[in-house]
């Protein structure tokens, strides 16, 4: 054979490794993670699981659970909401959203009707967040109008304040905005579309 | 800003491969590790419209000369980046290929010019910063360097042996 041109060379040398690095990328990157954890960089850990309401996306800060997306929301835009409203240290992690994937778990099952896990509300203020407090005592199969929660909330004629609460709430599920309906007892507009809605207050009632 | 778990996706292998042509695929595994856990740190800081794969092969490049360092256990060394990087003893282990275990056996500034030129795909300017030398020096090197790896693999036993053209 012939001596090898240079742009053979340099073809061989770009090619990914025979086998390719896929495994070994897998495991660097789980150390990674880790490792970051551990020297404090792991500003927000995220990862997705399967529901019976679709694609959920987790993630949590070192305080809490901080954000739960259906796919409706678009996950990777998600994502960069988080870049900028809390930290770009974001990698995917087990930390702080394996515990919370394992309730959701539950909770689908209905095996699970309280959820025991730290959440962070930072991405909620002022008024918002007075009301997402409240939701979190609302129980399993009850449900509250805007009117109701507005009130509980401190600020009875805040009603479309209280609605814009939920619908921007962000840990949807562990945080149970869909326990709040209208008055008139329809269920109203939901982050993850109404008939995700419909199907939790569904299974939590039982039916 | 982007998330850094897409910086990691889109960045990783190349940095992977980098980090095995300059240290073996042993020490590959740390120096990979280190790149990321430092730019992790400082991404936040990052100048936004910055070239990321060139700041993450800056910071490989670093990162294998401080192992280079810690495995000859020898003193600072004196001279430019490049004089850091050791002969070949004990140098990357060939990987899986023939043109591996060629890279591994070039001189330092050849090797490093190729792996940054071609492996990293940084202009000759960001490699000349690298090494510490004009770019058409840093142009230079990574020529001779493909040159060699030419003649190292054109003189194989794997295939007849040819004249040395130099």
């Amino acid at each position: 054979m012939n001596i090898p041109t240079d742009r053979q060379i340099i073809d061989d040398l770009i090619a990914p490794p025979p086998g390719g690095d896929a495994a070994a990328l897998a495991r660097l990157r789980a150390r990674l993670a880790e490792e970051a954890d551990a020297e404090g960089l792991l500003d927000v850990a995220y990862r997705t699981m399967d529901s019976p309401v679709g694609p959920l996306l987790l993630a949590a800060t070192p305080a809490g659970l901080v954000r739960v997306a259906f796919e409706l929301e678009n996950h990777d835009e998600v994502l960069v909401e988080l870049s900028t409203a809390i930290s770009p240290r974001i990698l995917r992690s087990p930390r702080g959203v394996d515990d919370v994937a394992r309730q959701l778990d539950e909770y689908f099952a209905g095996r699970r009707r309280a959820f025991e896990l730290p959440v962070d509300l930072q991405l909620a203020k002022g008024f918002r967040r007075v009301v997402l407090e409240h939701l979190r005592e609302i129980p399993y199969g009850a449900t509250e109008s805007y009117t109701v929660v507005a009130r509980s909330a401190g600020n009875p004629k805040a009603v479309r304040a209280a609605g814009s609460a939920c619908a921007t709430n962000p840990i949807p599920l562990v945080v149970p905005c869909h326990r709040v309906v209208r008055s008139d007892g329809t269920y109203g507009q939901y982050r993850g579309g109404p008939a995700v809605k419909h199907a939790l207050l569904t299974m939590e009632a039982g039916r | 800003m982007q998330p850094f778990e897409e910086i990691v996706v889109e960045h990783g292998p190349v940095v992977m491969r980098v980090c095995r042509a300059l240290l073996g695929p042993v020490d590959a595994d740390d120096a990979w590790s280190e790149t990321f856990l430092a730019a992790l740190r400082a991404y936040p800081d990052l100048r936004p419209g910055s070239n990321v794969a060139g700041w993450l092969v800056t910071i490989a490049h670093r990162k294998a000369i401080d192992q280079i360092r810690a495995r000859s256990r020898a003193p600072e060394p004196a001279g430019g980046l490049s004089e850091a990087l050791p002969g070949n003893e004990p140098g990357p282990e060939p990987e899986d290929t023939e043109l591996h275990g060629a890279v591994a056996a070039l001189p330092n500034k050849a090797r490093l010019a190729v792996v940054y030129r071609y492996l990293a795909d940084l202009s000759y300017a960001e490699v000349g910063a690298l090494l510490e030398c004009s770019q058409a020096a840093a142009r230079r090197n990574a020529a001779d360097g493909i040159a060699r790896l030419r003649r190292h693999l054109g003189a194989s036993p794997a295939s007849p042996k040819q004249k040395d053209e130099s």
